[in-house]
């Protein structure tokens, strides 16, 4: 009996579990999947829980409810993985011998890596909401704020959801328009890139969004430090910047455990063959989602379109067959402009985002880089395909694993 | 699109990044850091020097990785080249922009 062990049962893992448990024969392979928490969480929900849009029930289950039979869950702390031997130590001393590795354990927000982010105003006028407990102080926050300077913060690239502080400052615009005191908030997005986003027209789109609700952006800005006394995010230049209440994302990094192994770069992110998904060290070892330096989003859509692409490989590699080059990046998001509007956004390593329809050329329904609100009903609908579609590894109609070309506006 | 500097013509794109490399001398680097308003001390041109290196060894740069390079650490990184030290230093260095991940 040969053993395949996944690290990690969130959205990548999970869906990996699932794929292969249709594909595998268990006669011959047994599958594990191994995590230290026992809640499984919806990240995009942490978006909507400040705004008090989404509550805690809607976006926790349990880890345990979407892992299938015949792929057995253990609950463990794992201290390294030695490649070298084939083996995952757990953090007890157990050592589990795999044949095939796939690492699944995601990337994590490290506000320590700045100065003061941490300080002592985290958690008071310093939030994240990548994490549960900051979207849920942060919500508790928003509930009783009177108002003034809100930052929209982030502090360096690569991180999960690049659009998600893009939505949040939309979001905040019309929360706040709601509780009708719009006039009490100035609005500011600050960024180390040259602009809202990393492709031109995109960033054009988005930038006309900031404007027309007001959203000031500082571009181009690489934080040194938060000085928690006078409230103020301070560069390396020196450009400062007060706020009274800042909501930041921190620096992203992969897991712990890629340093202890050996196994990471100097973000602890596994360096990957960004077509094949195997990792660049060792051949048994592939690399899913957010985990990976693939220079892909870090988010669930993208995981969702590798691990069709990667359970094919998996099943290859086995077979002794050549790998699939067939990864090309692709990624799709909704992002949640206020007022019950949405864009929708699709893009691979080399198609940056345009105009267009989807999934459908030509008809749609969905359009591409336009606010609607047929694309808001699909970011809401989206938990729903989350929860009983995506992680069950289900295949979505109509939406390829690889990015079409047709139906877009490109020059 | 075509540029002359320094007596030569070099092929930039949009936002003046050299697309060849091939056409980057330290004279068209000198030419590159007075439109930046940068006059080069021996200090910007080691700087340069493992950027260029750095770009040869496909290594993705970032201002992180600058930071813990032992060269220069981020602070003077932004001395020597105020704004945004990256763009800035690429551009001279006739390397293309870093392109920050998405």
């Amino acid at each position: 009996m040969k053993r395949l062990i996944i690290l990690g049962a969130g959205t990548a893992g999970t869906m990996m579990a699932n794929h292969l448990q249709h594909e595998l024969d268990l006669n011959e392979w047994e599958i594990q999947i191994i995590d230290e928490r026992v809640e499984h969480h919806y990240q995009p929900g942490y978006l909507f829980l400040p705004f008090d849009i989404y509550q805690p029930e809607d976006i926790i289950k349990s880890i345990a409810e979407f892992i299938p039979k015949g792929v057995s869950l253990l609950i463990a702390k794992i201290n390294k993985i030695d490649a070298p031997n084939n083996q995952v130590v757990l953090e007890n001393g157990e050592q589990l011998h795999y044949d095939l590795l796939i690492i699944a354990t995601g990337a994590k927000i490290a506000p320590e890596e700045v100065e003061g982010m941490k300080g002592s105003e985290w958690h008071k006028s310093v939030f994240d909401f990548y994490t549960f407990e900051g979207s849920l102080a942060l919500r508790n926050k928003l509930r009783e704020w009177q108002g003034g300077k809100l930052l929209v913060h982030i502090t360096e690239m690569p991180i999960k959801c690049p659009v998600a502080p893009l939505e949040f400052s939309f979001l905040a615009d019309s929360y706040f328009k709601h509780k009708k005191m719009r006039d009490k908030v100035e609005i500011t997005y600050v960024t180390p890139l040259s602009g809202a986003f990393t492709k031109p027209k995109a960033t054009e789109a988005l930038e006309h969004l900031l404007h027309e609700k007001d959203i000031h952006i500082e571009s181009d800005f690489a934080i040194a430090e938060v000085d928690n006394e006078n409230k103020k995010i301070i560069d390396y230049g020196g450009r400062a910047i007060s706020f009274d209440l800042l909501v930041t994302i921190p620096t992203n990094k992969g897991d712990e455990l890629m340093a202890r192994s050996g196994l990471g770069d100097d973000l602890n992110y596994v360096p990957t063959n960004k077509a094949t998904l195997q990792s660049q060290q060792y051949p048994n070892i592939f690399v899913l989602g957010d985990a990976s330096n693939i220079p892909a989003s870090k988010a669930g859509s993208v995981a969702h379109f590798e691990a069709e692409i990667l359970t094919e490989n998996i099943l290859r590699f086995m077979n002794g067959e050549p790998l699939k080059e067939e990864f090309d990046g692709h990624a799709n998001c909704f992002i949640e402009t206020g007022n019950g509007k949405a864009l929708l956004i699709d893009f691979n390593y080399t198609h940056e985002p345009v105009e267009g329809a989807f999934p459908f050329p030509g008809i749609g329904p969905l359009r591409l880089l336009k606010e609607s609100r047929i694309n808001h009903m699909g970011k809401l609908a989206f938990r729903w395909i989350y929860w009983n579609m995506l992680l069950k590894g289900t295949h979505i109609p109509f939406v390829s694993a690889t990015m079409q070309e047709s139906g877009k506006k490109f020059d | 699109m075509e540029k002359m500097i320094a007596g030569k013509t070099i092929t930039v794109n949009e936002e003046g990044y050299l697309t060849n490399f091939a056409q980057w001398d330290k004279e068209v680097g000198e030419a590159l850091a007075t439109e930046a308003n940068i006059a080069l001390s021996p200090r910007h041109w080691e700087v340069i020097t493992y950027l260029q290196n750095e770009h040869k060894n496909d290594v993705a740069l970032s201002i992180r990785r600058i930071g813990k390079s032992g060269l220069v650490d981020i602070k003077e990184f932004y001395v020597l080249f105020p704004n945004a030290p990256l763009k800035t230093a690429t551009k001279i260095a006739g390397i293309p922009k870093p392109a920050s991940c998405i």
